[in-house]
């Protein structure tokens, strides 16, 4: 009969006790765990694995908010690139993809973000090895959409159902006239696109004041153009036919985009894929962009992990800490529980003692004791951590769009254990020490 | 020789810091296989002769050889060991540790050996003590009778060379008492194992080939004449 049989033993004769000296452990690690995997989830969510493209391309200003509007669509757009900037950008031999975004609008119910892009989109992968998965037809019409999994659970949408929106947020209570119809609805993706309807650019352009005038367009185009005027110069030839067209009176861009030059265009933001292999044509692209155009690229991944390092992180940080108090309360419940029962079980020891246990022995006994308690409890609570993550997994995906795995082990779970073998030993010490210092003779006739 | 006691001296420091001499033994012996009932009275120095002979305690001086070896000349680690290997214990209060079923109770007997774990012995033993039947109910399930075999049962399990016995039908009901009394008696006859009893009953000592008086070879002032001098 070895030690841990001993001690399990010793466990076992005082159930109660131990139960609960052990589920108190076993709750503080349960939730350390699910601090765990929901920050795991929202690390995810926020960081490489979760955008497709490796640089964001929009006016210039902050990369915060170009990142946050782009790939989050938690911020309003900066401004507007030219759409000629989408194809000199699909034109440079650097780029492997280039996606334009256009966006503003939202959905009158739910204040669902509508973005204006290309059937592209939808091809390219949104996270490293991940596909859309479409219900649904393709797009054909102007107005035809497809929306999010949020959005249609949320408003109740789906195939055929159809919506209006609201021009520049849901604020200015302006309510489009036009009617999108639903065509397609993507599956649960646990990024933005959950919460966004996507309606295909030349729709986006055809809504009913999304032009501006061409007094504006030309001013935007000589801004932005000033450092390249052979661009300028076929740009702006673009614009004679249309400013003709409106001396004559004939021509409302504000109304509709018959026919509409790519000059009068703008889109948001340009969602960027380079070559996997040669990271540095990305590299070599963003520093191009810092003294030609009067925009910029942004890498999402670099962007975002200082917002988690600076903001999320310290709440994980926070939170982690909190729990480990948590744990270490219950550890100091484990001394309490096994210092107390040391002088009812004084007579054991004596007895093991008179049977030719070492003092080691008793003092191993204990430790063994702590130990399958901080352990077994801290199992305990991995596993009901990590089992209510898995049930509860489709209920936050549903709620919140965000993507449980509910098994991912985070670095900390990894020191975990061994942190509870040292807290085991730290608080069966005390206890251990007054068994290896019992008296025989004396505990034995107590 | 079995078990040899030679100038064994034990005295406890009381509160006080005067110290009361419990133990004055010139000289004590036993064959191998031998049986002795050894009466004293309550306060005498019985339990104190026993733990000293078992290694739990250490006398303030003198020779306690158990099988060729001087046990109060051992460091404890070693003492301890030797008292699992080769010394047998039955405690007036059965002393069994109330998690454990009777087989494990033996079984915690040999943990401590060094010898390993017996179970098919454990079992042999247990069956000799008519619990053949009991082998996986706790001490509480059990009558005081029962109890006492179970420590029975688990005192030889190291097949010691020497078992001693506190007063081991003291809590026992008079219908168990006989019964104890030839457990032990011929378990340890069959074994060849000496046996020591501590029995503060005339009618038990009246039982045994040799019957020693405590108070006839202890001479406690020994201690405060040898500190004298």
């Amino acid at each position: 009969m070895n030690l841990l049989t001993i001690a399990w033993k010793s466990i076992r004769q005082r159930r109660l006790a131990s139960s609960l000296t052990a589920l108190s452990i076993g709750l503080g690690v349960m939730l350390m765990v699910l601090v765990l995997v929901i920050f795991g989830a929202v690390d995810s969510a926020f960081n490489q694995t979760s955008v497709g493209y490796d640089l964001i391309v929009g006016p210039k200003g902050s990369d915060l908010q170009l990142v946050l509007s782009a790939v989050y669509r938690m911020q309003p757009p900066i401004e507007n690139l030219p759409y000629l900037f989408l194809e000199q950008m699909q034109k440079d031999p650097r780029v492997v993809s280039a996606v334009p975004l256009a966006f503003g609008d939202v959905t009158k119910e739910g204040s669902f973000p509508i973005v204006g892009t290309t059937t592209q989109y939808f091809e390219n992968e949104y996270m490293p090895r991940r596909k859309f998965r479409i219900r649904g037809s393709r797009i054909n019409g102007l107005f035809d959409t497809i929306i999010g999994s949020e959005v249609a659970r949320e408003n109740g949408w789906d195939l055929g159902s159809q919506f209006t929106i609201v021009h520049g947020g849901a604020d200015s209570g302006h309510v489009h006239d036009e009617k999108f119809t639903v065509v397609a609805v993507l599956a649960p993706t646990g990024t933005a696109n959950d919460r966004t309807v996507f309606l295909p650019l030349d729709g986006f352009y055809a809504i009913a004041g999304h032009g501006k005038p061409v007094k504006e367009i030309e001013k935007r185009l000589r801004d932005f153009y000033a450092a390249d005027p052979e661009r300028l110069a076929a740009a702006l030839k673009q614009l004679e036919g249309v400013k003709a067209e409106e001396a004559a009176g004939s021509h409302d861009h504000h109304n509709h985009a018959h026919a509409t030059p790519d000059a009068m265009k703008e889109i948001s933001a340009i969602l960027i894929k380079t070559d996997p292999d040669k990271p540095y044509l990305g590299v070599s692209l963003m520093s191009d962009l810092q003294t030609g155009y009067q925009a910029m690229a942004a890498n999402p991944v670099r962007t975002i992990q200082r917002l988690m390092n600076g903001l999320i992180g310290n709440i994980q940080k926070a939170l982690v800490a909190l729990t480990a108090i948590i744990i270490l309360v219950s550890g100091v419940g484990i001394f309490v529980s096994i210092y107390n029962s040391m002088s009812d079980r004084r007579r054991e020891i004596g007895i093991m003692r008179a049977l030719g246990a070492q003092r080691m022995h008793v003092f191993g006994i204990i430790l063994a004791e702590s130990a399958l308690l901080c352990i077994g409890g801290g199992l305990l609570g991995w596993l009901t951590g990590h089992g209510i993550a898995v049930v509860a997994s489709p209920w936050i995906v549903t709620q919140t769009g965000l993507l449980i795995n509910p098994w991912a082990l985070n670095v900390w779970e990894a020191v975990l254990f061994p942190v509870l073998v040292g807290l085991a030993v730290l608080v069966g010490f005390l206890p251990a020490m007054t068994a290896y210092r019992t008296n025989v003779a004396d505990a034995l006739s107590s | 020789m079995s078990l040899l006691l030679e100038s064994i001296r034990k005295s406890y420091r009381e509160p006080g810091g005067r110290r009361l001499p419990v133990l004055g033994i010139e000289r004590f012996e036993m064959k191998q296989g031998e049986q002795v009932a050894l009466l004293g009275s309550s306060g005498g120095g019985k339990t104190t002769l026993l733990n000293i002979i078992s290694g739990i305690l250490t006398p303030d001086s003198g020779r306690v050889v158990v099988d060729g070896r001087d046990v109060a000349a051992m460091q404890e680690v070693v003492r301890d060991h030797f008292r699992a290997a080769k010394i047998g214990i039955v405690f007036q209060t059965f002393n069994l540790l109330p998690a454990f079923t009777a087989l494990e109770n033996v079984l915690l007997g040999m943990s401590f050996s060094g010898k390993g774990v017996d179970k098919t012995f454990a079992k042999q033993l247990l069956e000799r003590v008519g619990l053949g039947h009991r082998l996986n109910h706790s001490p509480q399930q059990m009558s005081v009778g029962e109890q006492q075999r179970v420590a029975v049962a688990r005192s030889l399990a190291n097949k010691p060379v020497l078992l001693l016995a506190d007063e081991p039908t003291a809590n026992v009901d008079p219908a168990n008492q006989q019964l104890i009394l030839d457990l032990i008696r011929d378990t340890c006859r069959d074994h060849n194992v000496t046996l020591l009893m501590v029995t503060h009953s005339l009618e038990v000592a009246g039982t045994f080939k040799r019957v020693e008086k405590l108070q006839d070879f202890n001479r406690p002032e020994l201690c405060l004449q040898e500190k004298a001098a």
